[in-house]
Protein backbone atom coordinates (compact mmCIF):
# COMPACT_ATOMS: atom_id res chain seq x y z
CA UNK A 1 0.00 0.00 0.00
CA UNK A 2 1.17 3.58 -0.85
CA UNK A 3 0.32 6.72 0.50
CA UNK A 4 -1.44 8.38 -2.52
CA UNK A 5 -0.56 12.00 -3.35
CA UNK A 6 -4.05 12.21 -4.13
CA UNK A 7 -4.89 12.40 -0.09
CA UNK A 8 -3.68 15.79 1.03
CA UNK A 9 -0.91 15.95 3.76
CA UNK A 10 -3.12 16.74 6.83
CA UNK A 11 -2.46 17.90 10.75
CA UNK A 12 -5.86 16.28 11.83
CA UNK A 13 -4.59 17.06 15.37
CA UNK A 14 -5.08 18.13 18.89
CA UNK A 15 -4.52 21.84 19.37
CA UNK A 16 -4.89 23.74 22.48
CA UNK A 17 -4.31 27.04 24.24
CA UNK A 18 -4.85 28.55 27.35
CA UNK A 19 -4.63 32.48 28.51
CA UNK A 20 -3.36 32.90 32.33
CA UNK A 21 -2.22 36.01 33.69
CA UNK A 22 0.98 36.96 32.15
CA UNK A 23 0.84 34.86 29.14
CA UNK A 24 -0.25 31.88 27.70
CA UNK A 25 0.31 28.07 27.38
CA UNK A 26 -0.29 26.41 23.89
CA UNK A 27 0.44 23.33 23.18
CA UNK A 28 -0.38 20.22 19.79
CA UNK A 29 0.09 16.91 19.37
CA UNK A 30 2.83 15.66 16.81
CA UNK A 31 1.04 13.71 13.84
CA UNK A 32 0.89 14.72 9.82
CA UNK A 33 -1.09 11.75 8.41
CA UNK A 34 -1.51 11.50 4.33
CA UNK A 35 -4.36 9.11 4.36
CA UNK A 36 -3.78 6.37 6.82
CA UNK A 37 0.16 6.90 7.03
CA UNK A 38 2.02 9.14 9.49
CA UNK A 39 4.15 11.08 7.05
CA UNK A 40 5.46 13.12 10.21
CA UNK A 41 5.52 11.43 13.38
CA UNK A 42 6.94 14.74 15.14
CA UNK A 43 5.45 17.78 13.22
CA UNK A 44 6.01 21.14 15.46
CA UNK A 45 2.19 22.51 14.64
CA UNK A 46 3.20 25.57 17.10
CA UNK A 47 4.49 27.70 14.57
CA UNK A 48 5.90 31.42 15.34
CA UNK A 49 4.31 34.49 13.55
CA UNK A 50 6.18 36.64 16.04
CA UNK A 51 8.36 37.16 18.45
CA UNK A 52 5.71 36.77 21.29
CA UNK A 53 3.09 35.53 19.17
CA UNK A 54 2.09 31.67 18.11
CA UNK A 55 -0.53 30.13 15.76
CA UNK A 56 -1.42 26.56 16.33
CA UNK A 57 -2.47 24.83 13.07
CA UNK A 58 -4.91 22.09 12.16
CA UNK A 59 -6.24 21.33 9.31
CA UNK A 60 -4.27 21.01 5.43
CA UNK A 61 -0.63 20.96 6.34
CA UNK A 62 -0.08 23.11 3.21
CA UNK A 63 -2.79 25.60 3.83
CA UNK A 64 -1.73 26.14 7.15
CA UNK A 65 1.61 26.87 6.32
CA UNK A 66 1.00 28.65 3.59
CA UNK A 67 -1.28 30.72 5.74
CA UNK A 68 1.14 31.22 8.33
CA UNK A 69 4.02 32.24 6.38
CA UNK A 70 1.97 34.76 4.64
CA UNK A 71 0.78 36.12 7.92
CA UNK A 72 4.52 36.33 9.64
CA UNK A 73 5.66 38.46 6.43
CA UNK A 74 2.36 41.06 6.96
CA UNK A 75 3.11 41.31 11.05
CA UNK A 76 7.08 41.50 10.52
CA UNK A 77 6.20 44.32 7.78
CA UNK A 78 3.49 46.19 10.19
CA UNK A 79 5.86 45.57 13.12
CA UNK A 80 8.11 47.57 11.83
CA UNK A 81 6.52 50.31 10.57
CA UNK A 82 4.95 51.08 13.93
CA UNK A 83 8.19 50.16 15.60
CA UNK A 84 6.56 48.24 18.20
CA UNK A 85 5.95 44.62 18.92
CA UNK A 86 2.65 44.09 16.98
CA UNK A 87 -0.59 42.73 18.83
CA UNK A 88 -2.25 39.54 19.38
CA UNK A 89 -5.43 40.89 17.98
CA UNK A 90 -3.89 41.94 15.18
CA UNK A 91 -2.17 38.50 14.00
CA UNK A 92 -5.31 37.18 14.54
CA UNK A 93 -6.97 39.65 12.28
CA UNK A 94 -4.60 38.72 9.80
CA UNK A 95 -5.52 35.39 10.09
CA UNK A 96 -9.40 35.59 10.40
CA UNK A 97 -8.81 38.17 6.64
CA UNK A 98 -6.87 35.33 4.72
CA UNK A 99 -9.30 32.17 5.87
CA UNK A 100 -12.35 34.68 5.59
CA UNK A 101 -11.95 35.29 2.39
CA UNK A 102 -10.47 32.03 0.64
CA UNK A 103 -12.98 30.23 2.81
CA UNK A 104 -13.88 27.95 -0.03
CA UNK A 105 -10.56 27.22 -1.21
CA UNK A 106 -8.91 26.56 2.32
CA UNK A 107 -9.09 23.85 4.89
CA UNK A 108 -7.26 25.69 7.89
CA UNK A 109 -8.26 25.62 11.98
CA UNK A 110 -6.05 27.73 13.61
CA UNK A 111 -5.84 28.98 17.06
CA UNK A 112 -3.89 32.00 17.54
CA UNK A 113 -2.51 32.91 20.74
CA UNK A 114 1.05 35.22 22.84
CA UNK A 115 1.68 38.22 25.05
CA UNK A 116 1.22 41.92 24.18
CA UNK A 117 1.94 45.31 26.59
CA UNK A 118 -1.66 46.13 26.04
CA UNK A 119 -3.66 43.19 26.95
CA UNK A 120 -1.45 40.56 28.42
CA UNK A 121 -1.56 37.38 26.93
CA UNK A 122 -4.36 36.56 24.88
CA UNK A 123 -6.15 33.46 22.84
CA UNK A 124 -7.97 33.91 19.71
CA UNK A 125 -9.42 31.32 17.71
CA UNK A 126 -10.00 31.45 13.76
CA UNK A 127 -11.91 27.98 12.59
CA UNK A 128 -12.81 26.59 9.05
CA UNK A 129 -14.60 29.59 7.84
CA UNK A 130 -13.04 32.20 9.55
CA UNK A 131 -14.54 33.80 12.23
CA UNK A 132 -12.52 35.06 14.75
CA UNK A 133 -13.26 34.91 18.52
CA UNK A 134 -11.61 35.41 21.77
CA UNK A 135 -11.46 32.72 24.32
CA UNK A 136 -9.78 32.40 27.78
CA UNK A 137 -9.15 28.81 26.44
CA UNK A 138 -9.69 27.09 23.22
CA UNK A 139 -9.12 23.63 21.30
CA UNK A 140 -9.46 22.36 17.96
CA UNK A 141 -8.42 19.96 15.50
CA UNK A 142 -10.06 16.46 15.46
CA UNK A 143 -9.23 15.15 18.50
CA UNK A 144 -10.87 18.49 20.11
CA UNK A 145 -13.93 16.64 19.95
CA UNK A 146 -12.82 14.25 22.86
CA UNK A 147 -11.94 16.80 25.55
CA UNK A 148 -14.45 19.53 25.52
CA UNK A 149 -16.05 17.70 28.77
CA UNK A 150 -12.79 17.60 30.21
CA UNK A 151 -12.06 21.15 28.84
CA UNK A 152 -15.64 22.16 30.86
CA UNK A 153 -15.31 20.52 34.23
CA UNK A 154 -11.36 20.95 34.90
CA UNK A 155 -10.90 24.53 33.93
CA UNK A 156 -11.08 27.61 36.24
CA UNK A 157 -9.62 30.72 35.69
CA UNK A 158 -6.95 32.30 37.76
CA UNK A 159 -4.30 29.50 37.30
CA UNK A 160 -1.04 29.61 37.34
CA UNK A 161 1.54 28.58 34.52
CA UNK A 162 2.60 25.92 35.78
CA UNK A 163 -1.27 24.21 36.86
CA UNK A 164 -2.09 25.65 32.62
CA UNK A 165 0.81 23.36 31.59
CA UNK A 166 -0.21 20.10 33.57
CA UNK A 167 -3.87 21.02 32.45
CA UNK A 168 -2.53 21.58 28.32
CA UNK A 169 -0.68 18.05 29.07
CA UNK A 170 -3.33 16.06 30.23
CA UNK A 171 -6.10 17.19 27.61
CA UNK A 172 -3.85 16.63 24.61
CA UNK A 173 -3.09 13.59 26.20
CA UNK A 174 -6.65 12.27 26.36
CA UNK A 175 -7.28 13.16 23.02
CA UNK A 176 -4.35 11.38 21.58
CA UNK A 177 -5.63 8.60 23.26
CA UNK A 178 -8.89 8.52 21.69
CA UNK A 179 -8.04 10.10 17.88
CA UNK A 180 -6.57 7.89 15.77
CA UNK A 181 -5.07 10.94 13.86
CA UNK A 182 -3.75 12.46 16.74
CA UNK A 183 -0.87 11.07 18.46
CA UNK A 184 3.11 11.48 18.56
CA UNK A 185 4.76 13.58 21.51
CA UNK A 186 3.01 16.68 23.31
CA UNK A 187 4.89 19.77 22.30
CA UNK A 188 4.11 22.59 24.89
CA UNK A 189 5.24 26.71 25.05
CA UNK A 190 4.38 29.20 27.75
CA UNK A 191 4.77 32.68 26.11
CA UNK A 192 5.71 35.42 28.41
CA UNK A 193 6.43 39.02 28.54
CA UNK A 194 9.98 37.86 29.46
CA UNK A 195 9.79 35.25 26.95
CA UNK A 196 9.47 31.69 25.54
CA UNK A 197 9.96 28.42 26.86
CA UNK A 198 9.35 25.01 24.82
CA UNK A 199 8.82 22.27 25.91
CA UNK A 200 8.61 18.24 24.48
CA UNK A 201 7.05 15.53 26.30
CA UNK A 202 7.45 12.24 24.85
CA UNK A 203 5.17 9.03 24.40
CA UNK A 204 6.85 7.44 26.96
CA UNK A 205 6.13 10.18 29.65
CA UNK A 206 3.23 11.32 28.64
CA UNK A 207 0.35 11.51 31.49
CA UNK A 208 -2.00 8.26 31.80
CA UNK A 209 -5.47 7.84 32.34
CA UNK A 210 -7.09 4.72 33.06
CA UNK A 211 -7.66 2.84 30.07
CA UNK A 212 -10.65 0.38 29.38
CA UNK B 1 -10.15 36.67 -9.30
CA UNK B 2 -8.84 39.15 -6.56
CA UNK B 3 -7.16 41.62 -8.62
CA UNK B 4 -8.11 44.58 -6.18
CA UNK B 5 -5.83 42.52 -3.26
CA UNK B 6 -3.15 44.26 -1.58
CA UNK B 7 -0.03 43.14 -3.47
CA UNK B 8 1.62 41.87 -0.09
CA UNK B 9 -1.20 39.16 0.58
CA UNK B 10 1.27 36.59 0.17
CA UNK B 11 -1.71 35.14 -2.52
CA UNK B 12 -1.20 34.83 -6.26
CA UNK B 13 -4.15 33.50 -7.99
CA UNK B 14 -4.21 30.10 -9.87
CA UNK B 15 -3.36 30.43 -13.58
CA UNK B 16 -4.94 27.64 -16.04
CA UNK B 17 -4.25 29.06 -19.34
CA UNK B 18 -3.65 25.41 -21.26
CA UNK B 19 -7.13 24.23 -18.86
CA UNK B 20 -9.64 24.33 -21.64
CA UNK B 21 -7.66 23.33 -24.42
CA UNK B 22 -6.52 20.39 -22.83
CA UNK B 23 -10.22 19.60 -21.97
CA UNK B 24 -11.26 20.02 -25.67
CA UNK B 25 -8.18 17.82 -27.42
CA UNK B 26 -8.89 15.33 -24.44
CA UNK B 27 -12.95 14.80 -25.41
CA UNK B 28 -11.83 15.12 -29.56
CA UNK B 29 -9.62 12.15 -28.56
CA UNK B 30 -11.96 10.70 -26.48
CA UNK B 31 -14.54 10.91 -29.85
CA UNK B 32 -12.18 8.83 -31.83
CA UNK B 33 -12.14 5.97 -29.34
CA UNK B 34 -8.73 6.07 -28.00
CA UNK B 35 -7.36 7.93 -25.07
CA UNK B 36 -4.63 10.19 -23.54
CA UNK B 37 -1.33 8.71 -22.94
CA UNK B 38 -0.84 8.48 -19.05
CA UNK B 39 1.63 10.54 -17.44
CA UNK B 40 4.77 9.03 -16.97
CA UNK B 41 5.37 8.69 -13.40
CA UNK B 42 8.15 7.18 -11.48
CA UNK B 43 6.54 5.29 -9.30
CA UNK B 44 9.56 5.57 -6.84
CA UNK B 45 11.13 4.92 -3.82
CA UNK B 46 13.43 8.41 -3.15
CA UNK B 47 14.87 9.07 0.45
CA UNK B 48 17.39 11.08 2.31
CA UNK B 49 19.40 11.23 5.34
CA UNK B 50 21.44 13.84 7.77
CA UNK B 51 24.84 12.81 9.20
CA UNK B 52 27.61 13.92 10.90
CA UNK B 53 29.57 16.01 7.88
CA UNK B 54 26.10 16.78 5.35
CA UNK B 55 23.56 14.38 3.54
CA UNK B 56 23.22 11.96 1.67
CA UNK B 57 20.26 11.39 -0.75
CA UNK B 58 19.51 8.46 -2.39
CA UNK B 59 16.80 6.68 -5.43
CA UNK B 60 15.50 3.77 -7.65
CA UNK B 61 15.65 4.11 -11.02
CA UNK B 62 12.58 3.19 -12.60
CA UNK B 63 10.36 5.36 -14.74
CA UNK B 64 6.82 3.38 -15.37
CA UNK B 65 4.28 4.35 -17.59
CA UNK B 66 0.68 2.40 -16.20
CA UNK B 67 2.22 -0.88 -15.69
CA UNK B 68 5.03 -0.72 -17.82
CA UNK B 69 8.82 0.32 -17.29
CA UNK B 70 9.02 3.08 -20.04
CA UNK B 71 12.62 3.44 -18.57
CA UNK B 72 15.17 1.22 -16.88
CA UNK B 73 17.50 3.75 -15.72
CA UNK B 74 16.31 7.00 -15.34
CA UNK B 75 18.28 10.22 -13.15
CA UNK B 76 15.72 11.22 -10.41
CA UNK B 77 18.39 13.20 -8.52
CA UNK B 78 17.96 16.62 -9.94
CA UNK B 79 20.54 19.28 -9.46
CA UNK B 80 19.43 22.38 -7.76
CA UNK B 81 22.73 23.98 -7.08
CA UNK B 82 26.15 23.38 -6.61
CA UNK B 83 25.36 22.50 -2.58
CA UNK B 84 21.58 21.59 -3.32
CA UNK B 85 20.21 18.68 -4.65
CA UNK B 86 16.42 17.32 -5.15
CA UNK B 87 15.31 13.94 -5.74
CA UNK B 88 11.67 13.69 -6.85
CA UNK B 89 8.53 11.49 -6.94
CA UNK B 90 5.51 11.39 -9.00
CA UNK B 91 4.92 12.99 -12.41
CA UNK B 92 8.02 13.01 -13.74
CA UNK B 93 7.62 15.68 -15.92
CA UNK B 94 6.40 17.89 -13.18
CA UNK B 95 9.58 16.81 -11.23
CA UNK B 96 11.97 17.49 -13.86
CA UNK B 97 10.56 20.73 -15.18
CA UNK B 98 10.28 21.75 -11.21
CA UNK B 99 13.27 21.27 -10.38
CA UNK B 100 14.79 23.03 -12.99
CA UNK B 101 12.79 26.33 -12.78
CA UNK B 102 13.83 26.78 -9.17
CA UNK B 103 17.50 25.74 -10.04
CA UNK B 104 17.43 28.85 -12.54
CA UNK B 105 15.73 31.31 -10.10
CA UNK B 106 18.05 30.29 -7.56
CA UNK B 107 21.06 31.18 -9.30
CA UNK B 108 19.83 33.95 -10.44
CA UNK B 109 19.23 34.89 -6.84
CA UNK B 110 22.88 33.98 -5.64
CA UNK B 111 24.30 36.04 -8.31
CA UNK B 112 22.49 38.42 -6.74
CA UNK B 113 23.22 38.13 -3.42
CA UNK B 114 26.80 36.85 -3.87
CA UNK B 115 26.22 34.19 -1.54
CA UNK B 116 26.42 30.79 -1.54
CA UNK B 117 22.70 29.72 -1.91
CA UNK B 118 20.58 28.11 1.35
CA UNK B 119 18.62 25.01 1.39
CA UNK B 120 15.99 26.74 3.16
CA UNK B 121 15.40 29.48 -0.01
CA UNK B 122 14.83 26.25 -2.11
CA UNK B 123 12.57 25.06 0.56
CA UNK B 124 10.53 28.36 0.41
CA UNK B 125 10.33 28.59 -3.65
CA UNK B 126 9.20 25.03 -4.19
CA UNK B 127 6.62 25.13 -1.55
CA UNK B 128 5.09 28.28 -2.62
CA UNK B 129 5.15 27.34 -6.49
CA UNK B 130 3.58 24.15 -5.67
CA UNK B 131 0.76 25.72 -3.27
CA UNK B 132 0.33 27.71 -6.46
CA UNK B 133 -0.53 24.93 -8.08
CA UNK B 134 -3.01 23.98 -5.78
CA UNK B 135 -1.27 20.52 -6.22
CA UNK B 136 -2.17 19.87 -9.33
CA UNK B 137 1.64 19.87 -10.33
CA UNK B 138 2.17 16.35 -9.42
CA UNK B 139 5.85 16.98 -7.76
CA UNK B 140 6.61 15.14 -4.19
CA UNK B 141 10.37 16.25 -3.40
CA UNK B 142 13.32 15.10 -1.07
CA UNK B 143 15.23 18.23 -1.01
CA UNK B 144 18.72 18.20 0.44
CA UNK B 145 21.98 20.43 0.97
CA UNK B 146 24.93 21.93 2.78
CA UNK B 147 24.93 25.82 2.98
CA UNK B 148 26.39 28.47 6.23
CA UNK B 149 23.75 26.73 8.67
CA UNK B 150 24.78 23.48 8.28
CA UNK B 151 23.30 20.33 6.28
CA UNK B 152 19.25 20.51 6.10
CA UNK B 153 16.88 18.03 4.95
CA UNK B 154 13.20 18.66 3.80
CA UNK B 155 10.27 16.31 2.17
CA UNK B 156 8.11 18.35 -0.17
CA UNK B 157 4.58 17.36 -0.74
CA UNK B 158 2.37 18.24 -3.92
CA UNK B 159 -0.05 20.50 -2.25
CA UNK B 160 2.75 22.46 -1.32
CA UNK B 161 3.31 21.19 2.75
CA UNK B 162 7.10 20.74 4.15
CA UNK B 163 8.84 18.88 6.57
CA UNK B 164 11.93 19.88 7.71
CA UNK B 165 13.12 16.25 9.53
CA UNK B 166 16.28 14.25 9.81
CA UNK B 167 15.29 11.26 7.72
CA UNK B 168 12.65 11.55 5.08
CA UNK B 169 11.22 8.87 2.22
CA UNK B 170 8.78 9.70 -0.67
CA UNK B 171 7.31 8.03 -3.23
CA UNK B 172 5.37 4.42 -3.40
CA UNK B 173 8.11 2.69 -1.91
CA UNK B 174 8.49 5.08 0.77
CA UNK B 175 6.71 3.00 3.66
CA UNK B 176 9.44 -0.01 2.81
CA UNK B 177 12.06 2.34 3.16
CA UNK B 178 11.23 4.21 6.16
CA UNK B 179 10.83 0.91 7.85
CA UNK B 180 14.73 1.01 7.27
CA UNK B 181 15.23 3.79 8.86
CA UNK B 182 12.91 4.23 11.48
CA UNK B 183 14.92 0.87 12.70
CA UNK B 184 18.54 1.96 12.08
CA UNK B 185 18.98 5.94 11.96
CA UNK B 186 21.11 7.07 14.57
CA UNK B 187 22.00 10.87 14.93
CA UNK B 188 25.28 11.88 13.43
CA UNK B 189 26.27 8.60 11.47
CA UNK B 190 29.60 8.55 9.33
CA UNK B 191 29.33 8.92 6.13
CA UNK B 192 29.97 4.76 5.24
CA UNK B 193 27.26 4.05 7.51
CA UNK B 194 24.81 6.46 6.33
CA UNK B 195 25.46 5.59 2.71
CA UNK B 196 24.74 1.91 3.23
CA UNK B 197 21.49 2.79 5.59
CA UNK B 198 20.35 4.65 2.57
CA UNK B 199 21.57 2.21 -0.07
CA UNK B 200 19.07 -0.44 2.03
CA UNK B 201 16.45 1.65 2.58
CA UNK B 202 16.49 2.19 -1.51
CA UNK B 203 17.08 -1.90 -1.80
CA UNK B 204 13.68 -2.27 0.33
CA UNK B 205 11.50 -0.06 -2.16
CA UNK B 206 13.01 -1.71 -5.32
CA UNK B 207 12.40 -5.30 -4.36
CA UNK B 208 9.14 -4.44 -1.84
CA UNK B 209 7.27 -2.22 -4.02
CA UNK B 210 6.15 -2.73 -7.63
CA UNK B 211 6.59 1.03 -8.46
CA UNK B 212 10.32 1.06 -8.20
CA UNK B 213 13.35 -1.12 -9.29
CA UNK B 214 16.82 -1.41 -10.98
CA UNK B 215 19.59 0.55 -9.87
CA UNK B 216 20.26 2.36 -6.67
CA UNK B 217 21.76 6.45 -7.35
CA UNK B 218 23.36 8.25 -4.12
CA UNK B 219 24.02 11.58 -3.70
CA UNK B 220 26.32 12.68 -0.76
CA UNK B 221 26.62 16.42 -0.02
CA UNK B 222 28.97 17.44 2.69
CA UNK B 223 30.75 21.46 2.99
CA UNK B 224 32.77 21.89 -0.68
CA UNK B 225 31.97 18.88 -2.06
CA UNK B 226 29.28 16.31 -3.64
CA UNK B 227 29.40 13.43 -4.67
CA UNK B 228 26.97 11.89 -7.20
CA UNK B 229 27.34 8.03 -7.59
CA UNK B 230 24.99 6.89 -10.18
CA UNK B 231 24.38 4.32 -9.98
CA UNK B 232 25.85 3.62 -6.81
CA UNK B 233 24.80 0.01 -6.93
CA UNK B 234 23.20 -2.50 -9.89
CA UNK B 235 20.88 -3.96 -7.73
CA UNK B 236 19.06 -5.35 -10.93
CA UNK B 237 21.96 -6.63 -13.48
CA UNK B 238 20.26 -8.28 -16.45
CA UNK B 239 20.90 -12.04 -16.47
CA UNK B 240 22.62 -13.88 -19.01
CA UNK B 241 20.64 -16.18 -21.10
CA UNK B 242 21.48 -20.28 -20.28
CA UNK B 243 19.41 -21.11 -22.92
CA UNK B 244 18.51 -20.07 -26.74
CA UNK B 245 15.62 -20.32 -28.99
CA UNK B 246 17.65 -21.01 -31.86
CA UNK B 247 18.32 -24.67 -32.95
CA UNK B 248 20.99 -25.85 -35.10
CA UNK B 249 20.58 -27.51 -38.89
CA UNK B 250 20.27 -30.92 -38.56
CA UNK B 251 17.86 -30.72 -35.63
CA UNK B 252 14.91 -32.26 -37.24
CA UNK B 253 15.76 -34.46 -39.52
CA UNK B 254 14.19 -34.09 -43.22
CA UNK B 255 12.12 -37.22 -44.95
CA UNK B 256 11.26 -35.85 -48.62
CA UNK B 257 12.00 -32.42 -50.34
CA UNK B 258 10.01 -30.91 -53.47
CA UNK B 259 11.17 -27.97 -55.72
CA UNK B 260 8.60 -25.87 -57.60
CA UNK B 261 9.73 -23.35 -59.84
CA UNK B 262 7.09 -20.46 -60.23
CA UNK B 263 6.48 -19.84 -63.65
CA UNK B 264 6.98 -15.98 -64.56
CA UNK B 265 6.23 -14.04 -67.65
CA UNK B 266 8.10 -10.75 -68.08
CA UNK B 267 5.37 -8.44 -68.95
CA UNK B 268 7.16 -4.94 -69.11
CA UNK B 269 10.45 -3.52 -68.74
CA UNK B 270 11.14 0.01 -68.04
CA UNK B 271 14.43 1.57 -67.11
CA UNK B 272 13.90 5.15 -64.69
CA UNK B 273 16.88 6.92 -64.04
CA UNK B 274 17.59 8.60 -60.43
CA UNK B 275 18.36 12.27 -60.13
CA UNK B 276 22.04 11.67 -58.84
CA UNK B 277 22.45 15.27 -59.41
Amino acid sequence: WAPLSSSPHTNSTTIMAVEFDGGVVIGADSRTTTGAYIANRVTDKLTPIHDRIFCCRSGSAADTQAIADAVSYQLGFHSIELDEPPLVQTAANLFKQMCYRYREELMAGIIVAGWDKRRGGQVYTVPMGGMLVRQPVSVGGSGSSYIYGFIDSKYKSGMTKEECLRFTADALALAMERDGSSGGVVRLAAITESGLERSVILGNQLPTFFSA
Amino acid sequence: NNENDDDHDGFQPVLFVSLCRNTLLEANVAKLGCSLPPARKTGTTICGVVYKDGVVLGADTRATEGMVVADKNCSKIHYISPNIYCCGAGTAADTEMTTQLISSNLELHSLSTNRLPRVATANRMLKQMLFRYQGYIGAALVLGGVDCNGPHLYSIYPHGSTDKLPYVTMGSGSLAAMAVFEDRFKPNMEEEEAKQLVRDAIAAGIFNDLGSGSNIDLCVITKGKVDYLRPHDEANKKGVRTGDYKYKHGTTGVLTKQVTTLQLEVMDESVQTMDTS
